[in-house]
């Protein structure tokens, strides 16, 4: 059998199992807020324009509109001042052998239960390796913090200072494109960065660090608890938008039973 | 004495929604002056300019001297009345269903003898004040009311017909998180409003109107974003049928002409609230408030628009909320026509630069959200279309009117040395 026939069997024979880690692309859903003054990040806007009626009468159909960076989306290098000049840096040049791949997932969970604002740290990263083994190369790393089980005020958990949820360290963030050379980065936050990250040296260093270097960012994802710490497959393919700096998608796992 | 008006008892789910009735709407064009007074709560009469002769009603030319130089000005709304009738049948079914209806004929301090509508608590030979006021089919009539105050003089169902009074009503603010609204859902509940529902965009961003509103007696925290047509129809299924008054206080704005942005992202922003705001509101609450306008003492009387009073000629250091402010106007121009056969008012306040965040760097005289909030109270109880809310606003409408393209030439002022 050939490697995709051994594939489609085992999806066929239950082997292989499916995983969604995508949100709802729903109106309500939580964007990154940034101050007033700022252009803001459009939210998810769906616009009946017809539903087999006097505006077209065999058809339903919608309008929909929202921001590169809306729902559970892809950031591609452009989308940072550090990874403006990283060749094919755009949704539509990027690879497409980027958007499959392998991918491990640290758990995070029970620290940020504990913690809103947990820091994923070279150290936690070492203990993951020393139960799971080394990070691959070219692997995606997803952050499991649970988080997306959150809903309304409780998930962006915006306060007078600022949103407060997990994210990386600037020496975590760093610890995975420099001596693991990961793919991309995800959470199930609204950003690759914690609610905090404004604060950190440089501001937001998973943006920063890992566009410079032109890794790939995923967040808003979702079920990350489904999923194996090592040994599944990421599917996440961005939209081809000419010049695009992100692009909401469907992320799919693929998970051995 | 007038009886108090009661809260409305529960309506009966198996009787019909009386359908809405109007009283006749035609008028020579010459009469529509005493119309366009009512609209803004002044009482004003034809006078002649050559001979100055003070007439009623309304005429093409001069009575007295058959000059056709005939000009509108405010007059003194005090006279006495002279005679009374109470009418105990019409022809019209507007009035059929309101029998009985008092009539009087009162002379005018300023002249003329006038043939108007009669609140309950006038009597013969009284001093009275002349109220001009919208009816049901958005005319100008006149009804004369004590001079002093009575108790529960608004109650009078005569005078309640020519109004939007909150009282007894249920009424919809668009957005909590307006820095008016706390100030605005407080007047209404003074004016005895029977119930405010707000409506709070993204719950998952908090804001601190949501505490101090939620602890409010008679106020209903329901989602609602009016830039997102499920949400404006999914509310609008709920209390749609409920919804007496709509108050939208809807506003995106930030500062700047088209040159001070590089994109059209405000912009678009400022349409998608302030302008495409009010249309989806109207396309999902309008029809059901036009059909319940003859619905008792809960009947669904007023939309309420809140605009800049640039709306008429733009600002240029904030153009672009202004241009949307402009659209918005001429929406609710379009939505008098097409709510104007149900009876239901549309109502602009107009103001200057608010007292907000947007406004920081503007010098004094703002609005305060008190006196936004008393202007919409004060204008509903008088059912006007147009409330100038403000020293700014009533000066812009001043100049506007005395010379519309005077005022965009010094608005649109050039920097020197530029």
């Amino acid at each position: 059998m050939t490697a995709l026939e051994t594939l489609v069997s085992g999806l066929a024979g239950g082997s292989v199992r499916i995983i969604d880690l995508t949100h709802t692309l729903d109106p309500d859903f939580p964007v990154i807020v940034l101050p007033p003054e700022f252009n803001q990040c459009a939210r998810f806007r769906m616009e009946e324009i017809s539903a087999y009626d006097h505006r077209g009468p065999a058809w339903k159909w919608h309008n929909i509109s929202m921001s590169e960076h809306t729902g559970t989306h892809f950031d591609a290098p452009s989308h940072w001042i550090s990874g403006r000049d990283v060749p094919r840096g755009a949704v539509d040049e990027i690879p497409i052998e980027a958007f499959v791949g392998p991918v491990v997932v640290i758990d995070c969970s029970s620290g940020a239960a504990e913690n809103e604002d947990f820091e994923l740290t070279p150290d936690f990263i070492a203990g993951w390796e020393a139960e799971h083994g080394e990070i691959p190369e070219d692997a995606w790393v997803l952050m499991r913090t649970d988080w997306s089980k959150r809903s309304g005020a409780d998930y962006l958990n915006m306060r007078e200072d600022g949103p407060h949820s997990p994210g990386p360290t600037p020496d975590g963030i760093r610890f995975l494109i420099e001596e693991r050379n990961i793919r991309g980065f995800g959470t199930e936050t609204v950003g690759t960065d914690g609610g905090q990250g404004a604060h950190y040296t440089p501001p937001y260093p998973a943006h920063f660090y890992l566009h410079g270097a032109g890794k790939y960012g995923l967040q808003c994802l979702a079920n990350l608890d489904q999923l194996p710490a090592t040994g599944a497959v990421l599917i996440a393919a961005p939209l081809k938008i000419k010049n695009g700096t992100g692009s909401p998608l469907r992320v799919l796992a693929m998970v051995s039973e | 004495m007038t009886p108090p008006l009661r809260p409305p008892s529960k309506k009966d789910p198996q009787k019909r929604t009386k359908p809405p009735l109007r009283p006749p709407e035609a008028r020579s064009r010459a009469a529509l002056g005493l119309t366009a007074a009512a609209a803004e709560g002044r009482f004003a009469l034809q006078v002649c300019e050559e001979c100055a002769t003070v007439q009623y009603p309304p005429r093409d030319a001069c009575k007295a001297c058959l000059s056709t130089d005939l000009v509108w000005r405010d007059q003194s709304s005090s006279g006495t009345l002279l005679a009374e009738t109470t009418v105990r049948t019409s022809t019209k079914l507007y009035f059929r269903e309101r029998m009985p209806w008092r009539m009087g004929s009162v002379r005018l301090d300023v002249g003329p003898v006038i043939l108007c509508h009669l609140h309950g608590d006038c009597r013969r030979d009284d001093k009275v004040t002349i109220l001009n006021r919208l009816d049901a089919a958005g005319q100008g009539v006149l009804l004369a009311v004590p001079a002093e105050r009575t108790d529960n003089m608004d109650d009078d169902p005569q005078l309640r017909a020519l109004s939007a009074d909150p009282k007894h009503r249920r009424i919809l603010i668009t957005d909590l998180r307006n820095p008016n609204t706390p100030a605005l859902a407080g007047a209404l509940l003074d004016a005895g409003a029977a119930t405010v529902f707000l409506g709070e965009s993204e719950s998952w961003r908090p804001h601190a109107n949501r505490s101090t509103l939620a602890e409010l007696e008679n106020v209903e925290i329901l989602p609602l974003d009016v830039t997102d047509t499920a949400s404006v129809e999914k509310l609008a299924g709920e209390i749609g049928g409920k919804t007496d008054i709509l108050i939208n206080n809807a506003r995106f704005m930030r500062p700047g002409g088209a040159l001070d942005r590089g994109d059209t992202a405000f912009a678009r922003e400022e349409m998608d609230v302030n302008y495409l705001g009010p249309m989806r509101l109207a396309q999902a609450f309008g029809p059901g408030m036009c059909s319940r306008t003859g619905d008792g003492v809960n009947s669904a009387a007023a939309w309420v628009n809140i605009l800049s009073v640039h709306a008429l000629s733009n600002a240029p250091e904030y153009g672009c909320f202004t241009a949307s402010n402009a659209a918005a106007y001429s929406l609710s121009q379009s939505l008098r026509g097409e709510f104007r056969t149900s009876g239901l008012r549309v109502m602009n306040v107009f103001t200057g630069p608010t007292d907000d965040d947007w406004y920081q760097e503007l010098p004094p005289p703002k609005v305060a959200p008190n006196a936004l909030a008393r202007a919409v109270v004060a204008g509903l109880k008088q059912g006007l279309e147009d409330v100038w809310c403000g020293d700014v606003a009533n000066e812009i409408r001043e100049r506007w009117r005395r010379d519309p393209k005077v005022l965009e030439r010094e608005l649109t002022q050039g920097v020197e040395g530029a």
